[in-house]
């Protein structure tokens, strides 16, 4: 019995002299998700989304959804380009989407963060409809990746800052989705999500209450002749005004954006403290409430 | 589910010959719906053309619209710092039924502020261009001019109801050469630009009436809403033998003269009025195209109607907002792009019919443009029947003079004491000494159109103005003094008789009622509307 055992699992060597085959990686960048988007696990993601995604921002972020008329007209597929502050911005977003747009949506994540191992990835390719993105270098298999799901009618969301915020403040957007928008000639939809950094910040691991949103742009294509670094540029730009739009309003929003008064939404160039501060009290709160104390950089 | 996209080639209206094999027409019946066999040989049905395609871009066709206008200079070049700028926009009696959001009124502001903003314009109003209608609730601004504007501009005052009442908001512009006085709001007339939104739903919608109505009062309007204009108005669809279109383009071009300058802006919707899938879907079809499942959904919308509180069903109706899709958009010099518009409204509404017909028939649904969110009183029942269908014709009318027109309606003695409370009045004391519009026009109008009472309701609630049922009565005064008889079918038989009409319990006993005035085996049509259509009478 013993001896059947050990035959199943011990691998026999390599005998001496031979290189040993090298297998292919399945987990990575390298995870196949074609299962995941198969109309069983399609199923499954619907039910999550029912049953886990929506209660929770609804509990967590009671957010207010501003724009979905800007996205009625659009069925996919789409390049939906957010801002991101925490891992509840994909929670915010499955719940918030309109249902035609949802139920066809692949999210470029992190290959090394959400792929580690082949569980790791099957939880994320099924519940969140998660394909795998090298972050930190250009690589042929993420292109592929993503590529596939727009050229099988997905949509994508991509988180072009490349990270969670680690301080409030956005980052400098990569020119990833702009390349794909000019490579499958499919528009770009700019999304501002705003409190959800509050909610489940970086390096934290539960979640707390607090008010969030987000607020759908108009969608954007690039230019046959356009380069994507500068389309890059633009889809910021918008994130950026909606931004303004969702603190000082619509109309003096469009009036900042003609006098590029558009406040930054990578904030200004300081030492962490003063990044911080500059990100001010949340619309109603007090800057010496006691709640702001913990707003404070930890250095 | 995926959204059913409309059909590729939309098919025509056209006149169906009743025959044995006809199926019951669908007849609108207020809240509610009637199936009715009409007789075999000598009915016909007008049927409305398929809803167009919508304008797959139209963010896209209102810039382009914007920037290459018709007859005037961009809309960009027009907008300079330091200026004065007027958006007024149409009220809630456009469209009928209110649209999904975003409304197109929405989408065009949106694109003329952001031209707005980008020339550095900070004087901005925005007027819902009402006249004597009532004014719009906060949430019905909301859904007209969407979130954004709504936020930007109600809290500071600068979106709000235009008010005709107001004694230092008003100002006469000066006189046409036939004496008709042209008012105008204070704020447009002193605006350097005044940018007017349109929905054109009828052929009757936009132009200069958008401006010499809309932004006018009391003194502006009885130019033209009169017994006199709208007896002469055949029919006031058709702008080439309205009176009342005539009259609306001389005070146009005192306007032009004396005004400010006007940016028309025009924009068209298809008759998607109950969407190609969803409840109310079938309402769209024609009868023998009905499926198994329209059929079970039919019975089934019925069965839960009829055993619903009235006030249920009003909320069910009013609720429905219509998928309509903007199928063209044209803006710069007024009659240039009313000129446009127009042949838009026709490409969608018109429907070729040969000849007269002895008896009329129409099923009248639950919705005038005076009763969105509100009742349709008796006064707006009439309206609907001999004011706005009746009308809908282009050459002579549907019914020969002298014929009989039979509307299905429930009627019910019924107002909303807050949106109409000089119907009451109306109602109670004037049709009951008398239904003639011209003796009422000569006796009552003057004391109800400057009562103070009303003036108020109408300032600061939400009341039409205490003129307006009158401006009802007379809408269908060309019809009242046309036509024989007028009959309606399963109405409250006391309302109906204030109204001066003849009540039926059916439609086969209003058919043997109108062969007292036709004659036997009269001809019949059914106007089949909503969605909207227009009769093209020739022979």
């Amino acid at each position: 019995m013993m001896g059947w055992l050990k035959f199943i699992t011990q691998p026999p060597a390599t005998p001496k002299g031979l290189t040993k085959l090298e297998k292919t990686p399945k987990t990575g960048v390298h995870y196949d998700t074609a299962w995941a988007h198969r109309p069983a696990a399609k199923l499954i993601r619907r039910f999550g989304v029912w049953s886990f995604f929506k209660p929770a921002i609804a509990f967590y972020g009671n957010p207010r959804v501003v724009g979905t008329d800007r996205i009625s007209n659009i069925n996919g597929p789409v390049i939906f380009a957010a801002n991101h502050h925490s891992h509840a911005d994909t929670s915010l977003l499955l719940a918030t989407l309109p249902s035609r747009l949802r139920e066809n949506l692949a999210i470029a994540a992190g290959a090394d963060y959400f792929f580690p191992n082949r569980f790791a990835g099957a939880l994320s390719a099924l519940f969140i409809g998660a394909i795998p993105i090298e972050r930190t270098k250009i690589s042929k298999l993420s292109l592929r990746n993503s590529q596939k799901a727009l050229e099988d009618g997905r949509s994508l969301l991509i988180f072009p800052e490349g990270g969670r915020s680690p301080d409030g403040w956005s980052s400098e957007h990569k020119p990833g989705a702009a390349y794909l928008a000019k490579r499958c000639g499919v528009p770009v939809i700019p999304i501002y999500l705003d409190g959800t950094g509050s909610i489940l910040p970086k390096g934290k691991n539960w979640p707390k209450r607090a008010r969030c949103a987000v607020v759908f742009g108009h969608a954007m294509m690039i230019g046959d002749d356009e380069n994507p670094r500068d389309f890059a540029k633009k889809v910021e730009k918008q994130v950026a005004e909606l931004a303004d739009e969702f603190g000082s309003g619509w109309w003096q929003a469009r009036r900042n954006a003609y006098r590029n008064a558009t406040p930054e939404p990578t904030g200004p160039e300081a030492g962490a403290w003063r990044r911080r501060w500059a990100l001010g009290p949340k619309p109603g709160q007090r800057r010496s409430s006691s709640t702001d104390k913990r707003r404070w950089p930890e250095l | 589910m995926k959204k059913k996209k409309p059909v590729a080639n939309p098919r025509p209206g056209f006149v169906l010959e009743v025959d044995r094999q006809t199926p019951s027409i669908l007849f609108h019946h207020g809240e509610g719906f009637r199936l009715e066999k009409l007789p075999v040989g000598r009915s016909r049905v007008v049927y409305p053309g398929e809803p167009l395609r919508g304008l797959p871009d139209p963010d896209g066709a209102i810039r382009n619209a914007l920037l290459n206008p018709i007859d005037d200079d961009p809309l960009p070049s027009l907008l300079k710092p330091g200026m004065k700028l007027t958006i007024a926009f149409d009220d809630i009696s456009l469209p009928l039924p209110p649209m999904q959001r975003p409304d197109v009124r929405q989408r065009i502001i949106e694109a003329v502020l952001d031209m707005a903003a980008e020339a550095g314009v900070d004087d901005v109003h925005l007027i819902a261009a009402l006249c004597l209608h009532r004014r719009m609730t906060d949430a019905e601004l909301r859904h007209a001019v969407g979130d954004r504007v709504f936020e930007a501009f109600h809290p500071h005052g600068l979106l709000y109801n235009h008010d005709a009442e107001d004694p230092d908001g008003m100002v006469i512009l000066g006189q046409t050469e036939k004496g008709e006085t042209v008012q105008m709001s204070r704020r447009a007339a002193e605006s350097d630009l005044v940018v007017y939104v349109n929905i054109n739903l009828v052929s009757m919608d936009g132009g200069w009436k958008s401006t010499a109505t809309g932004l006018a009062g009391y003194e502006g309007v009885k130019a033209h809403h009169n017994v006199h204009t709208l007896r002469h108005s055949r029919s006031f669809m058709d702008q080439d033998s309205s009176e009342l279109h005539r009259s609306n383009w001389r005070q146009g071009e005192v306007i032009k003269a004396h005004g400010p300058r006007i940016f028309q802006i025009e924009s068209t919707l298809n008759t998607n009025t109950f969407g190609h899938d969803g409840p109310m879907a079938v309402l769209q079809k024609r009868e023998w195209e009905w499926s198994m499942a329209d059929r079970a959904a039919f019975t089934a919308m019925q069965a839960g109607l009829e055993r619903m509180p009235s006030g249920a069903r009003r909320k069910v109706f009013h609720s429905w907002k219509a998928p309509y899709d903007m199928t063209s958009i044209q803006a710069g010099e007024v009659e240039a792009v009313h000129k446009r518009t127009t042949e838009m409204v026709y490409a969608q509404h018109l429907v070729p019919v040969q000849g007269q017909t002895d008896v009329l028939t129409m099923g009248l649904p639950y919705l005038t443009p005076y009763n969105v969110n509100s009742i349709m009183n008796p006064i707006l029942v009439m309206v609907q029947g001999l004011g706005y269908f009746f009308n809908l014709y282009r050459g002579k009318p549907l019914v020969r003079e002298g014929g009989v027109l039979i509307m299905s309606h429930p009627t019910p003695w019924e107002f909303h004491p807050v949106h109409h409370p000089s119907y009451i009045d109306f109602f109670e004391q004037v049709l009951a000494d008398t239904t003639d519009p011209v003796e009422i026009e000569k006796r009552y109008e003057k004391q109800f159109a400057e009562d103070e009472w009303y003036r108020h309701l109408y300032r600061t609630s939400h009341a039409y103005h205490g003129v307006h049922p009158f401006y009802m009565w007379y809408w269908g005064s060309h019809a009242m003094a046309y036509l024989g008889q007028v009959i309606v079918v399963g109405g409250d038989e006391r309302a109906v008789s204030r109204l001066g009409f003849k009540p039926a319990s059916t439609l086969a006993d209003a058919l043997e009622m109108a062969t007292d005035t036709v004659g036997p085996k009269p001809t019949i049509t059914h106007y089949h509307n909503p969605p909207i259509l227009m009769a093209d009478v020739t022979g």
